[in-house]
């Protein structure tokens, strides 16, 4: 069953259409990979899935996201209760100034948790689920600017998952990583899929061969083609998604 | 002919060299005379006596007691006015103001605004305050003329600082479902907190350093009262005293113990300033 679902969405920055109708069902528990040439959409595209593109001004969309069937563009929907469900994790890695605890524990008191014993069980507990604990559990009162770049991505998926999201989105989260850390967060996102609905955007083709279950090539806005990840790299039906994922452009 | 243009090229590096030498001689040499000169004439005659007494007339004595508390008082009275609506009205431009245009315009009026000379906002607080509010000749007049006086730097100051904060801050705490208030509050204001800060200080060091402004509405008297009842009352800060005690009566060696006192605390202000600077940059590169 999909948790989320397009429906005809088109979206554009002042007169440049960003996205052309995209029609795309994502399933539940699984990962979905987003590839595409730089500028193909495919981060609006992520972006748009936990309205995080209300923030960018001179943005228009027309179409439909239904998050387990509710529009999520309908006045009714409370856009900080969709991006609670909704998780995001951005290319760069973004640790706030303050504490590895509080960093963690920002998410769970937005939400009104203010149980020392609660906070402490949540931070703890996305830590281990980030595989980060072991590494930080005795400075997690020391400032998490302090972590390296891998540490403070894991961190930021930490933060997010303390909220207990029913998908994650990750903007290229590997982008800023060395490959040691990449592999971290690869095996990080396959072991979470399992509970997790995890929508990645990726350069890295083989980085969508390796964990995504689907894939989705983007291409000027569109989506070219999507279908299981082997059949993607190994056998797409669009001449255009061979050339791609044979790296003869992009 | 290479020989020729090289010699004179040579010849012109010498003397502009040599003119920035004198020009740097020049600026040290008076740098250092003030410094010099007011601390010398100053610091001997700041004694306990003139610290921590009252002027008085039957024994012929001066003390400086109520200008440092008019000074103290009317420091603390325009920045707790001051503050609030200065760094309200940045956040409001920085994080919530959509046209651009407006932004500009605000901007470019503070910007003037902090550029005119004081003794008109003195005119304007004497006319404004002390007349049309009947404030009187008080210290308050003279703090919410210094108030109006501040408001743009601080605004200006706390504006750049929330500048400094990364997009992907704001982001990050979007993300996770915070709303637009919380993520001022918890992740924008506490990154730049610093800059806020060092922006109260130097305020602080235009409030101790202004004396036209105050002239017309804050007044003369040197009497002790408390912080209350002393706004409501005319005090001279220890600028005003300087200008009182220099041009009035002809005391010099007070005039120039308030110099140096003054000197003295700018000196710390500057320093607490850069050592803002520092802290900021310390947590911005951890």
């Amino acid at each position: 069953m999909s948790i989320i679902e397009t429906k005809d969405l088109d979206l554009w920055y002042g007169n440049m259409q960003a996205l052309k109708k995209i029609n795309l069902a994502m399933d539940e528990r699984s990962i979905t990979a987003l590839i595409g040439p730089s500028g193909c959409g495919k981060s609006t595209f992520l972006r748009t899935l936990n309205r995080m593109n209300d923030l960018v001004p001179g943005v228009r969309i027309e179409g439909q996201v239904l998050y387990n069937g509710e529009d999520i563009f309908s006045p009714k929907v409370d856009v900080n209760g969709l991006r609670y469900e909704v998780g995001m994790v951005f290319q760069k890695p973004n640790p706030f100034m303050m504490s590895i605890y509080d960093n963690i524990a920002y998410g769970p008191r937005t939400h009104g948790i203010r149980s020392k014993v609660k906070l402490d069980e949540i931070v703890e507990k996305a830590l281990l689920d980030a595989s980060l604990f072991d590494e930080v559990k005795d400075r997690l009162r020391k400032s998490a600017l302090g972590l390296s770049g891998g540490q403070q991505q894991r961190l930021c998926i930490a933060r997010a998952l303390a909220v207990q999201p029913k998908v994650l989105l990750m903007d290229e989260p590997t982008s800023a990583l060395d490959p040691i850390s990449t592999a971290k967060i690869e095996e990080l996102a396959m072991s979470l899929c399992d509970r997790y609905t995890i929508i990645i955007v990726t350069h890295n083709m083989q980085q969508a061969l390796r964990i995504a279950h689907k894939t989705a090539f983007f291409l000027l806005g569109e989506v070219i083609e999507y279908d299981d990840t082997e059949k993607i790299f190994s056998n797409p039906s669009d001449s255009r998604t061979e050339d791609y994922v044979t790296g003869r452009f992009g | 002919m290479i020989e020729r243009i090289s010699g004179r090229r040579t010849v012109w590096c010498a003397v502009m060299k040599g003119l920035c030498i004198i020009s740097l001689a020049i600026v040290t040499a008076l740098t250092a005379f003030m410094l010099i000169y007011v601390l010398a004439r100053g610091i001997r005659h700041i004694t306990p006596e003139l610290l921590f007494t009252s002027p008085s007339m039957l024994r012929n004595t001066i003390g400086i007691l109520p200008d440092i508390l008019n000074t103290l008082y009317i420091v603390i009275a325009t920045l707790v006015v001051v503050l609030p609506i200065g760094v309200g009205a940045a956040i409001y431009l920085n994080e919530y103001a959509t046209n651009r245009k407006v932004v500009e315009i605000i901007e470019f009026a503070a910007e003037t605004l902090s550029g005119i000379p004081s003794i008109i906002y003195g005119l304007v607080g004497m006319l404004v305050f002390v007349q049309f509010c009947s404030l009187g000749t008080s210290l308050l007049a003279g703090a919410l003329t210094l108030v109006i006086m501040n408001l743009p730097t601080i605004m200006r100051t706390t504006q750049e600082s929330l500048k400094t904060v990364p997009e992907s801050y704001r982001e990050g705490a979007f993300a996770l479902g915070a709303g637009k208030w919380r993520v001022i509050r918890t992740v924008v204001l506490p990154t730049c907190i610093n800059g806020i800060v060092t922006g109260c200080i130097l305020s602080i060091g235009r409030i101790l350093s202004e004396s036209a402004a105050l002239l017309f509405t804050a007044g003369f008297a040197h009497n002790v009262n408390g912080f209350i009842k002393g706004l409501g009352s005319a005090g001279a800060t220890l600028t005003v005293a300087l200008y009182v005690y220099a041009s009035e009566r002809g005391e010099f060696d007070i005039a120039f113990a308030i110099a140096a006192i003054l000197m003295v605390l700018t000196v710390i202000i500057n320093l607490l300033t850069s050592y803002m600077g520092r802290l900021m940059k310390r947590r911005n590169g951890q």
